[in-house]
């Protein structure tokens, strides 16, 4: 696959800050517009990745960052793909720059999140599986989150301490980011005085909901050299797979998984295929990932995406874990940004953060969270519904 | 004093039969073989669309997959009853159907009385009520003595 050049990044710090999403959007816009020296009216092409939040899709992401920027005429699409919306938002402004439609695109996503639990919108909807599972069975997003803690826990011998050494890892990264909305570093006995959400997750293991802004300002190959950008960091793969039928791991927000009574089983399941795309469009492999940046929305989780991503044998990531290979100074660190245990997500912003930690990290420009001599970095995250999100990027 | 018996109806209708061994309603590929749940929902199979889905029942019994529970009470559209017992909820392993089916634990049991691989039952549960009615979802039951030491 072609790469795209990452000119520049930036973001609006992740917090609870309770102000109209265009105003994080802006403000990461203009961050990541200033980091490439690239004039706004130089944007041929604005992708905005979609909140949901604000009652009605009639806040249109695209063209609300781009009316909050100025019009200028730009060409400008929004995607809505849940957590999965920010990669979604970069694969469209890829295509519009290898079709050559543009040379340079803004891609931006931003929110601001009510407190408490994520829901569905109102009203009756029993055609609707998300609303369905919060109706005839109660089961929230940490539900799902500690379906597939447990069932680690049977499977590979996982201990509740495991998990909690987890947030414990990614809130020693987290202290060292200026954009973290929870820049403090939490113990395992933190974690163990911190309630049960759903057994046998703590609160201090559940991804809160923030409010955050994150962009990128992505070009052409060309265009990056033509700018004397010699060595910017590429994206070199993009995966936004949905699941190959019959896919027998439960998810959110389904009722109950597909059935493999008539059909073989696929040799990855849906989580493995999000990486191996992503590998596949790169010409790499997980041996060659210094770096990742994965979706904690639960501790747990961070241990599956380990092998979902290849980074280890499956069983083996809490051997990972405890060898200090995902911390800062080890193997492949991951989630040096102090991920979403320290961000709290921030739906259409996030997958853009991941992104914009990869290059920093890439460049050389991350202070005290720096993973020595990265040259290739990789994302993965997933989306209500079945979208597969994961960035590869390198040097 | 009089004793009412309320009338007793599915929260939703279309996802599980009434009477004493309950079945929930699923759907078949009609050539395929493949089941899937809830029925008017369809499958996802490429080869055979939705519309060649037939109905049919679900095996009542099954393994648990995994589970947890909801400490705290759920938001809307889920119906709060004051004081709220924690949802427990189990991803059940049906092995016919080679499926796994979510579903909430009758009540009485908590977390510390299931295991992984434990064979349960469905019955029918009280979601919410109101002055006239119970409204009915499916629930998962260990199979044998009770959490409580009752058969």
């Amino acid at each position: 696959m072609d790469e795209i050049a990452v000119l520049g990044v930036g973001m609006h710090p992740w917090g609870k800050w309770g102000r109209n999403f265009a105003e994080y959007g802006v403000h990461a816009a203009r961050e990541a517009l200033a980091d490439a020296g690239v004039d706004w009216r130089d944007v041929g092409f604005v992708s905005g990745a979609i909140t949901v939040r604000c009652g009605y899709p009639g806040y249109v992401a695209g063209s609300t960052f781009a009316r909050a920027l100025g019009f200028t005429g730009a060409q400008v699409a929004s995607s809505y793909a849940a957590c999965a919306s920010g990669v979604t938002a970069l694969s469209v402004a890829r295509g519009q720059i290898l079709s050559g439609a543009c040379d340079v695109a803004l891609v931006v996503g931003a929110d601001t999140t009510p407190k408490g639990f994520l829901a569905p919108a109102e009203g009756d909807r029993p055609d609707d599986t998300d609303w369905l599972r919060f109706h005839m069975v109660g089961a929230t997003n940490p539900v799902y989150f500690a379906l597939h803690a447990r069932r680690r826990m049977a499977l590979h011998g996982a201990t509740p301490e495991d998990f909690a050494l987890v947030k414990a890892k990614n809130s020693r990264h987290g202290v060292h980011n200026p954009n973290a909305r929870y820049p403090k570093e939490y113990g395992v006995e933190d974690v163990a005085n911190s309630p049960v959400v759903s057994d046998p997750l703590r609160l201090l293991e559940i991804c809160a909901t923030s409010d955050g802004g994150a962009a990128l300002v992505v070009s052409s190959m060309d265009y990056a050299r033509s700018r004397g950008a010699g060595d910017p960091v590429r994206v070199a793969g993009l995966s936004t797979v949905t699941p190959t039928y019959p896919d027998t791991v439960i998810d959110l927000p389904y009722l109950a998984t597909d059935s493999s009574a008539g059909s073989e089983v696929p040799e990855l399941g849906f989580k493995e295929s999000i990486g191996a795309r992503v590998y596949e469009e790169a010409g790499l492999g997980p041996v060659d990932v210094d770096v990742a940046e994965v979706y904690d929305l639960s501790s747990a989780l961070e241990l599956d995406w380990y092998e979902q991503l290849g980074l280890c044998e499956v069983g083996g990531a809490e051997s990972l874990l405890r060898s200090g290979a995902t911390s800062i100074g080890g193997r492949i660190p991951v989630n040096p940004s102090g991920g979403l245990g320290a961000f709290g997500e921030a739906v259409p912003a996030q997958a853009i953060a991941q992104v914009c930690e990869l290059t920093w990290q890439l460049r050389g420009q991350a202070g005290h969270r720096q993973v020595e001599g990265a040259r290739v970095g990789v994302t993965a995250n997933q989306g209500l519904f079945g979208h597969g999100s994961s960035v590869l990027v390198r040097r | 004093m009089t004793v009412t018996t309320k009338q007793r109806v599915p929260a939703v209708e279309g996802f599980f039969t009434l009477g004493e061994e309950p079945h929930l309603i699923g759907g078949r590929m009609a050539d395929a073989g493949g089941y899937c749940f809830p029925l008017h929902l369809g499958g996802a199979d490429p080869d055979h669309p939705a519309a060649a889905v037939v109905e049919v029942l679900l095996s009542r019994t099954g393994r648990i997959w995994s589970f947890t529970n909801s400490a705290y009470p759920p938001p809307p559209p889920f119906i709060l009853t004051e004081p709220y017992v924690p949802v427990v909820v189990a991803a059940v392993e049906l092995e016919v159907e080679r499926m796994v089916v979510l579903g909430q634990v009758a009540p009485g049991w908590t977390v510390e009385d299931l295991e992984v691989g434990m064979e349960v039952e469905l019955v029918l549960g009280v979601l919410y009520e109101d002055d006239e009615r119970e409204y009915l979802t499916w629930q998962w039951q260990p199979v044998g003595p009770s959490a409580d030491g009752q058969v």
